[in-house]
């Protein structure tokens, strides 16, 4: 119901508000919502707090700029290959990460996470280090559709988020994503049910470092220029306040957090850093009293509201 | 022999929790295992269960040697377990907390659940439908679809066990099924138990219920400070000098 409204909404939006710098915050909102689904998938659906995710998103980015301006590969073939080389390198590191668990797990990505920094930051002959990566051209035509427009390319971007985001929703449905969730509330009875934990932690580290390179590849292709701040631990908390405050493990959660710090943050640009002011004490509420975001709390209230009725039937987040 | 250890030991650093255990499970019978806090009964199922490696000795089961098989694959063989402080995922029905019990049973994978292929929907179905079939044997039909965080300990415990029985399998590791809850729900546990067990599943329990193990169990094992000090019939057991010492302290009827 509300996916439908959404879906609705973001497809009227630029005629509604036809200004090309709404539409460019939109894009790049629904760049930001890619990340945050894979984010989702691995801390929120599985149990696994990976904070190497903006490193991942930075892979993707770099993986695409550097492809599409040192190789002849071409556009596209790039723009296809860049989140399969993310996940490659994804998987690599997954295989080494995912033997530790919980707070140690959380702490060996962060570290993770900031050596892609370093040697994007340090390795200058191929990535250009302080400087950037610039030169990347601009969304050719995708077959008759030009992407040339501010419109066009909300469009591009929208689709390719709603496949997505697609994607998320069948993975959580499925007997596939009932395992990840059954790895989340409690490794030691997964293994007891005959569920193979490391095949499937894997997986889901897989898919995660997937969505970061998509939405990498994407960034790089709207943005045309890449520094290595995109692989700072600013956007990585930036990603998990998003994730947070929408609802991890929640299938809205990545959407409504998103969209709700990006346009707060835009209209509260008057006050510069102090934005953080009001960012930091919402969080520790949220944090605090609704550990599953905004969605839980509404889920929670819908769920209560219903009460005895027992037709809870479907688990309360799905419906979202 | 259905499931046997044989020298079974298990140290940890200077601490031997399990030392030298000879044991045998026969098919078809409520197998009980005894002893007193701290007699290493649960790291005992620890070990078979596969959830620890044994420091040395050999655990068969169904003449195959899983010794050091994985905790997953253990379970793929026919042999599930319960805990003694149930897990379950709050925040969803009973039923569907059950129907990932049985995913080991089924092959679907990432492609799968993308394509939403026939082969996801056919074993969604089959999951489903064993769900429904298990919730009735532990007689928790009637509320599936309440949410776990809202159902009572004893229907946790049933839950447990419904979510072990998910996995089909030959025989059943109950690590005290009925700690924590009042003396009727115990009784109505103990039925289930030999309900089981009479359908052909191999059960085996820890428990320090004494009346209860004396009445269900027809084969019981005795574990003190890591070692077995008996084995037997549940008369056996009650007449055994080394068992009323260290155990029963003169008593069965405690």
């Amino acid at each position: 119901m509300i996916i439908t409204f959404f879906i609705l909404l973001a497809l009227l939006f630029p005629l509604l508000l036809p200004n090309s710098y709404y539409l460019y915050i939109m894009s790049l909102s629904f760049i930001w919502i890619i990340a945050v689904y894979g984010l989702n998938i691995v801390a929120g659906y599985t149990g696994y707090l990976s904070l190497a995710h903006a490193g991942f998103f930075a892979i993707g980015a770099y993986a695409f700029g550097l492809l599409v301006t040192k190789t002849e590969i071409g556009f596209w073939l790039a723009f296809i290959l860049a989140p399969i080389i993310t996940t490659v390198i994804g998987t690599l590191i997954g295989l080494v990460s995912l033997r530790t668990k919980g707070h140690f797990f959380a702490i060996y990505t962060l570290c993770v996470g900031y050596i892609i920094y370093l040697v994007i930051d340090k390795w200058e002959s191929l990535t250009g280090g302080v400087r950037g990566l610039i030169g990347i051209p601009a969304l050719p035509d995708l077959g008759p559709i030009s992407l040339s427009t501010p419109t066009n390319q909300y469009y591009f971007v929208l689709f390719i988020m709603l496949l997505m985001i697609f994607i998320a929703y069948r993975l959580v449905h499925s007997l596939v994503g009932r395992t990840l969730i059954a790895i989340r509330n409690s490794e030691t009875l997964a293994l007891s049910l005959g569920i193979s934990t490391t095949k499937n932690k894997l997986l889901s580290f897989m898919l995660s470092t997937f969505y970061a390179g998509v939405a990498g590849t994407l960034y790089a292709s709207f943005i045309r220029f890449l520094g290595p701040e995109i692989s700072s631990t600013t956007i990585m908390f930036d990603l998990l306040t998003y994730l947070i405050v929408g609802g991890i493990g929640t299938l809205s959660g990545p959407i409504i957090g998103t969209l709700l710090i990006v346009w707060t943050s835009q209209t509260l640009q008057f006050l510069q850093d102090y934005r953080m002011l009001i960012f930091g004490p919402l969080l520790t509420l949220i944090i605090i009293y609704s550990p599953r975001g905004i969605v839980g709390f509404i889920t929670g209230l819908l769920r209560n509201r219903k009460g005895e009725k027992k037709v809870a039937t479907v688990q309360v987040e799905k419906q979202m | 022999m259905f499931l046997e250890t044989r020298n079974l030991t298990k140290s940890f650093g200077g601490l031997t929790a399990v030392k030298e255990v000879d044991f045998s499970v026969e098919k078809g019978k409520i197998n009980a295992i005894i002893g007193p806090n701290g007699a290493g009964k649960s790291t005992f199922f620890n070990l078979i269960s596969g959830v620890y490696k044994p420091t040395s000795g050999q655990i068969k089961f169904k003449g195959e040697d899983i010794t050091k098989m994985s905790a997953n694959k253990v379970v793929k063989l026919g042999m599930a377990r319960t805990f003694q402080t149930t897990s379950l995922f709050e925040n969803a029905t009973i039923m569907e907390n059950v129907m990932v019990g049985h995913r080991l049973r089924t092959k679907s994978n990432l492609f799968d659940a993308v394509f939403n292929t026939k082969r996801l929907r056919n074993e969604e179905q089959e999951c489903r439908n064993k769900a429904l079939e298990v919730l009735e044997n532990v007689g928790l039909l009637d509320v599936k679809d309440q949410f776990v965080a809202n159902i009572s300990q004893e229907e946790k415990k049933r839950t447990a066990i419904a979510l072990a029985l998910a996995t089909e399998p030959e025989i059943i590791f109950l690590d005290e099924p009925t700690a924590g809850i009042n003396p009727e729900e115990t009784l109505a546990l103990a039925q289930l138990i030999k309900k089981i067990g009479e359908s052909g599943i191999t059960v085996c329990l820890i428990e320090h219920k004494m009346q209860m193990v004396m009445s269900l169990a027809e084969k019981i094992m005795v574990l003190n400070y890591g070692e077995k000090i008996a084995e037997g019939t549940p008369e056996e057991i009650q007449n055994n000098e080394q068992v009323i010492k260290a155990y029963l302290g003169g008593s069965v009827h405690a």
